[in-house]
């Protein structure tokens, strides 16, 4: 292994994972995790019933994510309030819980899921997803498992996970890719799915072996911050 | 009857069809319907491109304007695509601020032609740091059966090739009585294209009409170039609450390279 990352990490390694569950106690089930200095707060609300009364679907409860940026969690404030990236992002986020949410147990209700990054190092929406989905958890819907999410980067030809800032600033050769992707742990099931930048078709699948991984570790942190609080 | 969801019982006489490999149109499942791509749409446009997928068709035009550069690349010109998905073009659209897919739509075109490289965008400065040339490609939709937006994708590719940069006045704002024939500068051989695959059951297949788009519950959006010679992916995301499995997205980084060939073909004709 000759490459050399700007913070000295190993190509398969992440930053230092802080998560934390119940952190905010208006919220049914919330959570924080930080990749390095990346951190992402998570509040639950619900099954609670749904209003208006004409969006509420008498089989099943509505997943509702909200995830933005507080303003002055990048270098340049950002404006507050939704933008066209956060709302798709957000999108995303629920595409990423949904498959392992048990909904239908909750017919008329909605279940909001507000997820905010305080500090931003690249990484953002994979900080997200994994509290946001201990928050879930926390909160006690029923999940068949947890999403585990980690960003894959590539610097010039070079796959490596969970980017910085800096990092995705990388200059030369084949540029910065960013890769974020989300997993149901323990299954080969991607529920996230994200690319930006050069990458060949072919080499997809080394991306997605190093996310394996990757992956593995967040679900070990996450599965440990939810036992901290199960005994309490 | 033009605004009703596909029923059940097409969507369940679908998803056997499809898993036969069959279609209800007698297309392959990896099969596209055939594009047509004419160029001209407006003459007050920089370069516009009209593209018909099927009975899908879009329009893109360009327009460019002398701006301050973005702060963090004052050495850069800037791009913006957009759309708008007008009620003109289809029962679903509806006037009033952009759900979802109108929000989705200009943002996959956007990264597949940025991350791509096609434009040169220091090529596009005027005066470094004060005035650059913002490119903005606007995609309309007119009609949507469907795949709308590799379909967009082709139309801004085409419409940024077709584009003339415009004159610049003494005073030194945009003259758009005087166009240039400068064209955009753009890498030669670099003609960023979208392939979106979408999953029913356990089929996945590509180019769907509205009819087997709206039957869907989640689709993987790829933007792809060629950069060195090479084949690349540059932008992806997957819409939609139902996962990929590792050995699905394996299988369509198998068949992309073809895809990417046969419609980069089909375009180049046009071009």
């Amino acid at each position: 292994m000759t490459f050399k990352r700007k913070d000295g990490r190993k190509v398969d390694e992440l930053r230092e994972i802080k998560a934390k569950v119940g952190i905010i106690p208006n919220a049914d089930g919330s959570a924080m995790f930080a990749f390095g200095d990346t951190i992402a707060i998570a509040a639950v609300y619900g099954p609670r019933l749904l209003h208006p009364q004409h969006m509420q679907n008498p089989e099943t409860a509505i997943l509702r994510v909200n995830y933005d940026l507080m303003s002055f969690s990048v270098d340049d404030r950002k404006r507050p309030g939704p933008s066209r990236r956060s709302q798709e992002i957000s999108k995303m986020i629920e595409h990423a819980l949904m498959p392992v949410l048990d909904l239908k147990e909750f017919p008329n209700t909605v279940i909001d899921v507000q997820v905010y990054i305080t500090q931003a190092d690249a990484g953002t929406r994979t900080a997200g997803i994994n509290a946001a989905s201990m928050a879930l958890a926390h909160a006690g819907i029923p999940m068949r498992s947890l999403i585990c999410s980690v960003a894959i980067g590539k610097q010039d030809e070079e796959l490596v996970v969970d980017l910085t800032k800096a990092e995705e600033d990388f200059e030369g050769g084949e540029g910065p890719s960013d890769i974020p992707v989300a997993k149901i742990a323990d299954t080969d099931q991607f529920t996230l799915l994200q690319l930006d930048g050069k990458i060949p078709p072919q080499r997809i699948k080394e991306a997605l072996v190093l996310a394996n991984k990757a992956c593995n570790e967040v679900y070990e942190e996450q599965k440990k911050a939810l036992k901290e609080v199960a005994g309490q | 009857m033009s605004s009703m969801d596909a029923s059940n019982i097409t969507v369940d006489h679908m998803r056997k069809l499809l898993s036969e490999g069959k279609r209800f149109d007698g297309r392959k499942i990896d099969e596209f319907r055939k594009f047509e791509v004419s160029f001209d749409v407006s003459n007050k446009a920089e370069g516009s491109a009209r593209v018909k997928l099927g009975k899908t068709e879009v329009i893109a035009g360009v327009k460019m304007v002398l701006d301050a550069p973005y702060p963090d690349s004052p050495d850069k010109g800037n791009l913006m695509v957009s759309a708008e998905l007008l009620p003109l073009a289809s029962p679903r659209f509806e006037q009033g601020p952009p759900k979802f897919d109108g929000i989705e739509l200009p943002r996959l075109v956007d990264r597949a032609i940025r991350e791509s490289g096609m434009i040169n965008l220091k090529e596009l400065v005027v005066t470094p740091g004060e005035k650059v040339w913002t490119v903005m490609v606007d995609l309309y939709p007119i009609n949507d059966d469907g795949n709308l937006i590799d379909a967009a994708c082709i139309a801004a590719t085409a419409a940024i090739r077709n584009a003339n940069i415009p004159g610049i006045k003494e005073s030194g704002v945009s003259d758009y009585k005087n166009r240039t024939k400068k064209q955009i500068p753009v890498l030669k051989d670099c003609l960023p294209l979208s392939i979106t695959f979408y999953k029913l059951g356990d089929a996945i297949f590509l180019d769907p009409t509205r009819e087997e788009a709206e039957s869907t519950d989640v689709k993987i959006n790829f933007g792809l170039s060629h950069w060195s010679g090479k084949l690349m992916i540059n932008s992806c995301q997957k819409t939609g609450p139902v996962p990929f499995t590792q050995e699905e997205i394996e299988k369509m980084m198998s068949i992309l390279p073809e895809k990417y060939k046969e419609l980069n073909e089909r375009l180049k004709k046009f071009l």
